[in-house]
């Protein structure tokens, strides 16, 4: 098997690693801010990480000093760093390591982001269930402002930087930027419509940037060991650097795998998570967290980088790669992603709101083989009317397992109508879907 | 009352904030954690605090699958339902507790003891299938483990079996501890 090297969980899989500030001081940590602050200015702090091509861990994959670019630069008022720690896509459950094993990474990178982009103050928002997570982010950062590494006179260099962590409290789309924005405003999480962006009007209505969890624990490396490093790993020059990759489902080894961008599907599963967990063969997987579309046993070899999956008719989003066996149900897999929209729809938006619930009562009718044929076209229909008719990406996502399913396994969802039709079990519908 | 019980702690929350409001989601919290879920009473005392509309708490409430409108059981099961979980066994779970416990989804047992809740993704993908119990999480559920982590609560209010810091796949060389 390849291997690689690890960058950001290098640390963790030290043995006897507890996350602790002396075993991060010890592994080289906070090395990059004694380098960096009042040392280095801002603006170069942004070219740096320009030039190492960073971008966006979180799904979009925007290129991070880009984002931080688009900040006003005279602006006299505060501004605000939210580190995104909401990690709710299906499939992905990196920043849970991260959090949970070495938070001091994650929070050395939010203070050189703070530091960036000349933000006093950030907040982690983080996924309500993570309970252990926030405990542990808390004591590391009672341990940072100790050593003074956060707070008012950070290093003696006359900045101040407060981090503070923030719950949510079990809500999908609070991921979504301009919701989590609203959330941590102590309101319904309901997005934004964009533009005006965050940058310029974001929380409490002030230039703030929005980073994932995996994007800023990537800072304090670039800024130690140089952006061209940086640049050299992974596929250049659009998909720089490593990312972990989630894997899921029925793999022998699932795990979290860290890896230089570009490597293929193929190594990734048969390589790293040890292959196909029985005699079974892949028969289906997802590339990208629950809103990439499916992909099949056609696009092992696909390179694990943002445009070779863009290419293949899916998205590398937030790195959950999701291994389904033959035998499973196509149509089962999406209605039980549907039914996840659908829990999770914000209600914002009448196309998301109302075509989700009609997307997993089509799916459901065809499942209890009470199906018809005009239930596909029903279907395709829908997704085409949730398509570009939101507010923020979630309708987009939530239709891509129902067209992804539909183009590559269409004769499953037939062979489920044409078993109602054999059966003759059509019936008039349930009214309602059940939540 | 929250505020005579928790003042340093509110305090110390509303000082994180420039704009009252965002500490709303920090009290809700509070408030659960001294009565299980979120009365009436308490979403107006946080107005209240926060000044606020009593219906500006209770829209924000509803919102978060977090907050309970109505008392839960002591142990509050939420079993992971989401595609990642059922391709490794979590319908097979929620039937174990049927059948250990007597109630499905939604539902609470007799003696208050267990409420069972199937969820949406808790983003342990890769270590299902998995349930969160108040605030702790259980990983790669097996039936045996599940008894031994449903004895332990009845036994001591908690189980040794509850995950850590999370890492998967284990460096090797751990020691792997299993139920």
């Amino acid at each position: 098997m390849p291997t690689y090297e690890k960058i950001l969980l290098k640390n963790m899989e030290q043995p006897g690693y507890t996350g602790s500030l002396p075993d991060y001081e010890r592994a080289g940590g906070y090395q990059a801010l004694r380098k960096v602050l009042g040392k280095v200015p801002p603006a170069e702090v942004t070219a740096t990480v320009i030039k190492s091509g960073l971008r966006g861990r979180g799904g979009a994959g925007f290129p991070t000093g880009v984002k931080w670019g688009f900040l006003p630069k005279d602006y006299q008022g505060p501004r605000y760093l939210c580190c995104n720690a909401d990690e709710s896509e299906p499939g992905t459950f990196k920043d849970r390591q991260l959090i949970e094993r070495d938070p001091h990474q994650m929070i050395e990178g939010i203070v050189l982001a703070c530091y960036a982009i000349q933000a006093a103050t950030a907040y982690i928002y983080i996924r309500g269930e993570f309970v252990l997570g926030a405990e542990i982010l808390e004591r590391a950062l009672s341990e940072a402002r100790t050593a003074g590494y956060v707070g008012k006179n950070i290093l003696e260099q006359g900045i101040g930087i407060d981090v503070w962590v923030h719950r949510g409290a079990g809500a999908y789309i609070c991921g979504e930027e301009t919701a989590l924005l609203e959330s941590l405003e102590g309101k319904r999480g309901l997005p934004r419509v964009k533009p005006p962006f965050p940058a310029t009007h974001g929380l409490y209505n002030e230039p703030t940037v929005v980073n994932n969890v995996e994007t800023l624990a990537n800072l304090p490396h670039i800024l130690v060991r140089g952006a061209e490093w940086f640049a050299s790993i992974g596929s250049a020059p659009k998909s720089t650097g490593t990312r972990i990759f989630c894997v899921s489902g029925h793999v022998k080894r699932p795990g979290n795998y860290e890896v230089p961008m570009g490597i293929t599907f193929r190594e990734l599963i048969y390589e790293h998570a040890g292959g196909m967990r029985g005699k079974e063969t892949l028969k289906a997987f997802i590339p990208g967290g629950a809103s990439a579309p499916f992909l099949t046993p056609d696009h092992l070899d696909v390179k694990m980088d943002f445009e070779s999956v863009a290419q293949a008719g899916s998205m590398l989003g937030s790195g959950g790669v999701t291994v389904m066996e033959q035998g499973t149900s196509m149509v089962w897999a999406t209605l039980r992603l549907m039914e996840f929209f659908y829990h999770e729809s914000c209600g914002k938006c009448t196309p998301c709101r109302e075509g989700s619930s009609w997307l997993v009562q089509t799916l459901r009718r065809i499942i209890d083989r009470r199906g018809r044929m005009e239930d596909l076209e029903t279907l395709t229909d829908l997704c085409k009317n949730i398509a570009g008719r939101t507010v923020c990406a979630f309708g987009d996502a939530e239709i891509s397992p129902v067209l992804s399913t539909l183009k590559h396994w269409r004769h499953e969802y037939i062979e489920l109508i044409h078993a109602a039709e054999a059966a003759n079990l059509i019936r008039p519908e349930p009214v309602g879907a059940k939540r | 009352m929250l505020k005579e019980k928790y003042k340093t702690e509110i305090d110390e929350i509303l000082a994180r904030y420039p704009v009252k409001r965002s500490a709303l989601l920090p009290l809700l919290y509070l408030a659960q954690q001294e009565e299980g879920y979120v009365s009436e009473a308490a979403m107006k005392e946080i107005a209240g605090l926060l000044r606020l509309t009593p219906s500006q708490v209770y829209e924000t409430v509803t919102f978060y699958t977090m907050l309970n409108l109505k008392p839960v059981g002591k142990f509050h099961i939420q079993v992971c339902k989401s595609l990642m979980c059922a391709l490794v066994g979590s319908d097979t779970v929620l039937g174990w507790l049927k059948t250990k416990l007597g109630i499905g989804p939604g539902q609470t047992t007799v003696d208050r003891m267990f409420t069972v809740s199937a969820v949406e993704c808790l983003a342990a993908c890769g270590t299902g299938p998995m349930m969160q119990i108040n605030d702790d999480y259980y990983e790669r559920l097996t039936e045996h483990k599940l008894d031994r982590i449903l004895a332990d609560l009845r036994m001591s209010g908690t189980s040794a079996l509850k995950s850590g810091p999370f890492m998967w796949p284990e460096p090797s060389g751990a020691v792997r501890r299993e139920g």
